[in-house]
């Protein structure tokens, strides 16, 4: 591929009299995984609301894949090629595991309610591929045991895997991941991190992560943004960032830069 | 394979339901001492209740937004029907499917301000529709017939190639109004079960999930308020042709009342919950609007209704279809010695109606 999968240009978003970000530039390459880090509040998760249409940015661009997003519908992002999980996970929740990874193939079927209420040709058929798809992801995840099982009734930990799985199956090009490791401990946030990796290779996923464990992220990105106050204050390698003078300054006194949280 | 055995027993009830369609007017006529065309009309009118309560269901327990509208659908149908047939002399048939349609347009007219509204601020908006419906018939009296309504609407008939068949009796009707909810409680199935209705229950679920997984909310939410408003209106025409006329005040905001409280008694996001709700409140109001020791007849059925809701969301949350749900559960942990939690489990995932 030619050119980087995700390009922001000068980002910027207010809240009232709030800057939240701040002329922002963000590459993301093909085959990459990118790092978003920052002490709280540094808007981290807004640039990633930005990136699935939530947020509407005051300023600057977004383009994927060469394509300018800035203007689509959050709708709209998924079908080209963009899926995410959310920190505190946006699960169906009255749905069982399968239900949602065959709500993570909503754009992948045909719809119409005609369709579906006259059960037309087809229409089986499509179910039976999602099914069949969607049990593929949940046995490559270690979850064919809770398929069946309504989301809302899971340890927290699984329903952040099946959340994954429910963005994976969609076929993504782009994998933006918020904050993967929250709730999980240190032995758990080991396996995340081949997870992800793994599912790169598999997937030829590119990654942007965001995430407040230095730790894990160290060990995860080829590359790493660090955000304070909505601007970019370090870019570059994990070894570069982790000496970099600003990014010392900006996590002094915050023990998330050395501690696991849990 | 597990889907497969729940849908298989959930699909049972349906089954029993139309041996007893196809076995009530017998049965009405071999039982002495009762009128069996009353019963045959009462029955009727509970199952096109029923076709409203399956489309507020889809739209309320599955799709998660609420409406305090639907007689304002129901007399849209009744309406269009009545004076399709009346003043242009067009064919039943055609009357209803153009009522059907005519209730679903507005339905998705009224989805579009149910984008940017939620919650109690959608309940008002839907309630200000259904009030202004029989108020709007009032004043355009010169073509509805005003507040003293239409009627000797002629009788419902069915083109059948050579010959044509019309609906004269009760029995007839009864026939008519249990083809068409048969028909329409399937398609229901059909949608909530499909990729259709996993939109819907994504929306009531979380919307900013549905809007990530790339549900358009414009399109799902105005289809569960136009396919709703298709059943309402479609539901509302067979009711002008049973009574053979209507007047604004059928349509009054208690009625819209009466439906919610079917499908809440019956259990949100459950179509055999829908019916049965439909059916039992029907009767009840029936049974207690003729009550020889009370006097105040119409009110004593508010009270009641009143109670009904509290008591079900208080005691009975998920209705009847939850207490089915459980006492098929207990009776499966018994017999098959299976763990309670798995079982709960599965069926939780069927009330969604999704699996």
């Amino acid at each position: 591929m030619t050119g980087p999968v995700l390009e922001i240009t000068d980002l910027t978003i207010r809240f009232g009299g709030l800057v939240a970000v701040d002329g922002l530039d963000l590459r993301v390459n093909a085959g990459e995984i990118v790092g978003l880090i920052g002490p709280n509040g540094a808007g981290k998760t807004t640039v990633f609301n930005c990136i699935s249409r939530f947020y509407q940015p005051d300023r600057g661009t977004v383009h994927f894949k060469g394509r300018d997003i800035t203007r689509s519908g959050s709708h709209e992002i998924i079908r080209f090629g963009i899926a995410r999980t959310f920190q505190n996970v946006e699960l169906c929740r009255s749905m069982t595991a399968l239900g949602n990874l065959l709500v993570g193939q909503h754009v992948a079927m045909r719809s119409g309610v005609i369709r579906d209420g006259l059960r037309l040709p087809g229409v089986g058929a499509d179910e039976a591929r999602a099914t069949q798809r969607a049990d593929e992801m949940l046995e490559l995840l270690g979850l064919t045991g809770d398929r069946d099982h309504v989301v809302s009734t899971l340890p927290f930990g699984l329903q952040k895997l099946v959340e994954l799985g429910r963005a994976l199956v969609s076929d993504p090009a782009l994998l933006l991941l918020d904050e993967p490791t929250a709730g999980a401990d240190k032995q758990e946030i080991q396996g995340l991190a081949d997870l992800i990796r793994r599912m790169r290779d598999r997937f030829d996923l590119s990654v942007l992560v965001v995430e407040h464990d230095m730790s894990f992220v160290m060990g995860l990105c080829d590359r790493l943004y660090v955000l304070d106050f909505g601007r970019r204050i370090a870019e570059g390698a994990p070894a570069d960032v982790r000496n970099d003078s600003a990014v010392i300054e900006a996590y002094l006194g915050e023990p998330e830069l050395e501690v696991t949280e849990v | 394979m597990h889907w497969l055995r729940t849908r298989g027993r959930a699909t049972a009830p349906y089954g029993l339901g139309l041996i007893a369609v196809l076995l009530i007017p017998a049965l009405l006529n071999v039982i002495p001492g009762i009128a069996p065309g009353y019963v045959l009309y009462l029955v009727s009118l509970a199952l096109i209740y029923a076709i409203v309560a399956i489309g507020l269901g889809i739209l309320i327990g599955h799709t998660g937004q609420i409406s305090l509208g639907h007689a304002g659908f129901f007399a849209i149908g009744a309406y269009a029907s009545a004076l399709l047939t009346l003043r242009l002399g067009l064919p039943f048939v055609v009357a209803v499917l153009v009522a059907g349609s005519v209730s679903a347009a507005i339905g998705f007219l009224l989805g579009l301000p149910a984008l940017r509204l939620s919650g109690p601020y959608l309940a008002v908006a839907t309630l200000g529709f259904g009030l202004a419906i029989p108020q709007l018939v009032v004043w355009q009296s010169s073509w509805t017939g005003g507040s003293s309504g239409l009627h000797g609407l002629p009788l419902a008939s069915l083109p059948l190639g050579a010959f044509t068949i019309v609906f004269r009796t009760d029995q007839d009707y009864y026939y008519l109004a249990a083809a068409v909810l048969i028909v329409l409680t399937i398609f229901a199935r059909n949608v909530v079960t499909s990729h259709t209705g996993r939109a819907f229950v994504a929306i009531r679920d979380s919307e900013i999930a549905a809007r990530a997984m790339g549900v358009d909310l414009v399109r799902y939410k105005t289809t569960a308020f136009a396919l709703s408003a298709l059943y309402a209106g479609i539901a509302g025409a067979l009711y002008a042709h049973l009574l053979h006329g209507i007047s604004p005040e059928d349509f009054t905001v208690l009625l819209s009342v009466d439906f919610l409280t079917m499908i809440v008694l019956g259990g949100l996001g459950s179509i055999g919950g829908a019916l049965s709700g439909a059916l039992l409140l029907t009767f009840l109001q029936n049974a207690l609007t003729r009550l020889p020791v009370v006097h105040d007849f119409k009110n004593l059925y508010i009270v009641v209704l009143g109670v009904i809701l509290i008591l079900t969301i208080v005691f009975f949350p998920q209705g009847l279809a939850g207490i089915a749900r459980s006492w098929r559960l207990r009776r499966a942990t018994r017999t098959l010695d299976r763990p309670a939690g798995a079982g709960q489990i599965v069926e939780l995932g069927e009330r969604s109606g999704v699996r």
